[in-house]
C-alpha cells in the first residue's frame, strides 16, 4: 500500500514537472523542426487539420486574436497574405491561443463576429485547452510560423513577425513572411528565418 | 513586521486604485495636474539605451508595458510600490503604447493613476533590431522587465506579483 502511494506521488511529480516543461519558454519549435498537426474548431463549426489541405505546399500559421492591438493592426495584412498565397499553395491558418475565461473578447462568438466584420477568408481556429501554442512555442499575438510540407511532415521554415512596421503598412521596409514564402516557392534559401516583434503575451 | 508594512502599503495602493475616483479628480484639480501638463518623453531605441545601462550605484528596474496590456496594468502598482519603498531602486516604465494613443490613453492613464515612477515612451517600429538588444532571449511579449545594477543584470519575460518582484529586487540589494 505504502509502495503504491509512493508510486502515485512519484507519478504526480513526474506529470507536474513534465506539464511544466511543456508550457515553459524555450521549448517551442526551432527552424527545421517538424510541426505538429492539430484538429481545432473553426469559426464555421468544422474541425480543421493541416492534413485536410491536400493541395497545400505549406502553411502560414498565425497565432493571433481579436483583442491585442498589435494583432488588430495586422488583421488586414494577414488577410492579404492569405489572398496572395492561398492559390500558390501556402494558405493562412489562424489560431487563437488565449484563455477565453481571461479574455472573453477572444471567445468563439467574438472570433466569428470579428472574422465576419473583417471578411477573413482563412480558417480562424480556437486553440481549445491551449494545447497547440505551447508546442509551437508561440509566446504572443501575432506570432507567425511558416511551414513547408515534406515527406516527414510540416517543416518549420520561418518564425517571427509579419513585417518590420506594425504602425504603418506603407512604411514597411521588409516583408519577412512574404520574403520567406517567396523563397520557399522559388526553392531558394530564406534570408531571415527568425525575427522578433512586440506582441501581447498569450493569456493563460 | 516588514511584511505587515508591505501589506498595508498594498492595501493602501489597492484602495487608491479602486475607490472614489471623484476624490482623485478633485485632488488633480487642486494640484492642477491635467493631461495637458504631462510631459511625455518619446524615444527611439537609441534614445532609450541611456536608460538601460547603469550610471549610478542604484538598482534600475525597467518595465516594458502599455495601457492596453492587461497583465502589465495589473502589475504596475507593484512596480510603483517598489519605487516608493526602496530609495536605492529606480523604476522606469517604458510605454509601448501606439503614438496615436499618447494623448487619448497614455497621458490620461498617468494622470489618473498618479504614476510616480518615470514614464517614457518607446516609439521604434523596427522591433526586430532593438528587441535582441534589450535581451537576446526576449521573444517580444509584454510585460517584460529588466533589472540591473552596475555588476548584475537580469531579464524577465513574465508578470510579477509584489512578493515575486521584491524577492528579485532583494537579489540585487544583497
Amino acid at each position: 500500500m505504502k509502495h503504491t502511494l509512493k508510486t502515485i506521488v512519484a507519478l504526480v511529480v513526474v506529470v507536474a514537472l513534465s506539464s511544466f516543461a511543456y508550457v515553459g519558454k524555450g521549448h517551442g519549435y526551432h527552424i527545421g523542426d517538424i510541426a505538429t498537426d492539430f484538429e481545432l474548431e473553426n469559426i464555421d463549426g468544422n474541425k480543421v487539420s493541416l492534413a485536410d489541405f491536400d493541395d497545400a505546399k505549406g502553411f502560414i500559421v498565425v497565432f493571433t486574436c481579436n483583442t491585442c492591438p498589435y494583432a488588430v493592426a495586422y488583421e488586414d495584412r494577414i488577410e492579404a497574405l492569405n489572398k496572395k498565397y492561398e492559390d500558390q499553395g501556402y494558405p493562412v491558418i489562424a489560431i487563437m491561443p488565449n484563455n477565453t475565461d481571461v479574455k472573453p473578447g477572444d471567445n468563439m462568438e467574438a472570433m466569428k463576429a470579428r472574422a465576419k466584420a473583417k471578411g477573413f477568408t482563412f480558417p480562424y481556429l480556437m486553440d481549445e485547452g491551449q494545447k497547440i501554442y505551447p508546442q509551437y512555442g508561440a509566446t504572443k499575438t501575432p506570432h507567425i510560423f511558416v511551414l513547408q510540407k515534406s515527406s516527414e511532415g510540416n517543416v518549420v521554415k520561418y518564425i517571427g513577425a509579419i513585417d518590420d512596421n506594425y504602425q504603418d503598412e506603407k512604411a514597411v521596409n521588409t516583408r519577412y513572411v512574404e520574403d520567406a514564402v517567396d523563397a520557399l516557392i522559388e526553392g531558394k534559401e530564406i534570408q531571415e528565418k527568425q525575427t522578433r516583434a512586440i506582441g501581447c503575451s498569450i493569456k493563460v | 513586521m516588514k511584511n505587515m508594512w508591505i501589506l498595508c502599503l498594498l492595501v493602501c495602493l489597492s484602495c487608491k486604485d479602486t475607490s472614489e475616483p471623484k476624490n482623485e479628480i478633485a485632488s488633480e484639480t487642486a494640484n492642477n495636474i491635467e493631461v495637458s501638463d504631462v510631459e511625455l518623453e518619446v524615444f527611439d531605441y537609441d534614445g532609450l539605451e541611456n536608460f538601460l545601462s547603469s550610471k549610478t550605484e542604484k538598482i534600475y528596474v525597467v518595465n516594458f508595458w502599455a495601457t492596453w496590456c492587461k497583465p502589465c496594468i495589473k502589475e504596475l502598482p507593484y512596480f510603483e510600490a517598489i519605487n516608493e519603498t526602496y530609495d536605492d531602486v529606480e523604476v522606469i516604465l517604458v510605454s509601448l503604447d501606439f503614438p496615436s494613443k499618447y494623448e487619448s490613453q497614455l497621458k490620461p492613464y498617468i494622470v489618473e493613476h498618479q504614476l510616480k515612477s518615470q514614464v517614457v515612451a518607446l516609439n521604434d517600429v523596427d522591433a526586430n533590431t532593438w528587441i535582441p538588444k534589450v535581451d537576446k532571449d526576449w521573444t517580444g511579449a509584454i510585460p517584460a522587465t529588466v533589472i540591473f545594477s552596475q555588476n548584475k543584470r537580469q531579464f524577465y519575460e513574465r508578470s510579477f506579483n509584489y512578493d515575486e518582484l521584491e524577492s528579485e529586487i532583494k537579489q540585487f540589494l544583497k
